[in-house]
């Protein structure tokens, strides 16, 4: 863990045309003042893999209202029109993946996998251009697997050595993602000295973090 | 009675103590106040809860604690959060006992379409492309017609959402089994005839001698 920065300055980090794994599902979990931070930069060009494009005015939607993306890989965008007139319309290019395929294939870059065989997709829309396997009798679609630029994460606390623990809900994609972006950014509601955050309960080692966001003024 | 209430109440009939059961947003939601908490049912959320329970109190909701489909809740005793890869690893590998689903179309193969209706409506597959697939029972919980139309048909004219034969499909009118022979009729609603069932229907049905009125929970 290199140290606390502001949300303005991990913006600045992250450059035009990066691709970016975002935390959360329906905005639970999703760091949303780094978020605001890409926003006020005006960043430009990003492609945004995450659970789904909640709606407009929270987390990724801030994203799609600001034009910063041009490219999301997601499971869901059923609460986001906005988003939907905009792949419609052909302005963003969106690829559509089971949420069970899609938290695999975060998993599989993030651990060094050469993809995922799964069941789900199947007969179906998902499986074109997709290559299928036999293993054990059974057919299975071939994912690759997905890395990042970035892994932009929300935690529920952080220590002052990066270790995050996450509450209820808002674990979801975080913990998976935290080991498949190149640069890992963590926004912890809370920073706690060393030791406060039991091993046990350690959900991401903090070896895997980059940088923390400092806590909200 | 309405026939959302109907619905629900009958699908409510096919719980077993002990089972882990996600029930999709929307109708399918409805099915959870009609099981008695006698039954020690796990309801799961695929967002990342395991003993999912009803909305908190007015101003106690927790930010971190909601279901799929973005709403509060609260969790019973014995519930345990989990993260996306845990939550789907539960759905895929086969140790989710039910999933109750909404749907677009049935087909007389048992076939659901359910996650898109193409330049019109493209929300996303989110969850139900693996809840279909690896759910060791598959409940459809829907209406029986649309704007006229009946949901249940010869074959699906829009995209599957699994090549999976469901197990069962329950609307207001009737309670239809697919088998390998076709779709059957298995149960009536109070008040509805065969004939009823028949003329609502575009699908042909499979009519054994004795139709059982629908047992509500």
């Amino acid at each position: 863990m290199k140290g606390a920065l502001r949300p303005a300055a991990a913006a600045e980090m992250i450059p035009d045309g990066a691709s970016l794994l975002i935390g959360g599902f329906m905005a639970v979990g999703t760091p949303e003042r780094l978020i605001d931070a890409l926003v006020a930069r005006g960043a430009k060009d990003l492609t945004v893999i995450a659970n789904d494009a909640a709606m407009p005015g929270r987390g990724i939607g801030k994203l799609v209202t600001a034009r910063a993306v041009s490219r999301v890989v997601a499971s869901h965008i059923g609460l986001n029109p906005e988003l939907q007139k905009l792949m419609i319309a052909g302005e963003i290019e969106v690829e559509l993946v089971p949420q069970g395929t899609l938290v695999e294939r975060i998993r599989a870059g993030g651990v060094g996998l050469g993809g995922v065989l799964t069941p789900t997709g199947l007969g179906t829309e998902v499986e074109q251009g997709k290559q299928k396997v036999e293993v054990g009798g059974r057919t299975f679609l071939v994912e690759e697997p997905i890395t990042a630029d970035f892994a932009l994460l929300a935690a529920y606390q952080a220590d002052y050595v990066g270790n995050l623990c996450y509450s209820l809900t808002a674990h979801n994609f975080n913990p998976t993602m935290a080991l498949a972006g190149r640069t890992v950014i963590a926004e912890p509601a809370s920073i706690v000295p060393v030791g406060v955050i039991p091993p046990d309960a350690v959900k991401t080692p903090g070896v895997l973090v980059d940088h923390l966001i400092v806590r909200a003024a | 009675m309405d026939a959302k209430e109907l619905i629900a109440r009958r699908v409510a009939h096919e719980i077993r103590p002990g089972m882990l059961v996600n029930l999709g947003i929307g109708l399918p939601s409805m099915v959870a106040n009609y099981v008695p908490a006698e039954l020690g049912v796990f309801f799961q959320a695929e967002n990342g809860v395991i003993g999912l329970g009803a909305r908190p109190p007015e101003g106690m909701e927790d930010e971190n604690l909601t279901d799929a489909g973005g709403g509060f809740v609260s969790a019973v005793p014995g519930a345990a959060s989990i993260d996306s890869a845990m939550s789907f690893g539960l759905i895929r590998g086969g140790h989710l006992d039910m999933t109750v689903l909404g749907g677009l179309e049935i087909d007389e193969a048992g076939q659901l379409a359910n996650w898109k209706v193409p330049g019109k409506m493209v929300p996303g597959m989110g969850g139900a492309m693996d809840l279909v697939t690896g759910a060791a029972r598959v409940i459809v919980a829907m209406q029986h017609a649309a704007r006229g139309a009946s949901k249940i048909v010869p074959r699906c004219t829009l995209p599957l959402t699994s090549l999976r034969r469901i197990d069962l499909v329950v609307t207001e009118l009737a309670v239809i089994e697919p088998t390998e022979e076709g779709l059957v009729l298995r149960e009536h609603a109070p008040g509805v005839s065969v004939e009823d069932i028949r003329a609502a229907t575009a699908a042909s049905l499979i009519v054994p001698a004795e139709i059982a009125e629908m047992q509500l929970a």
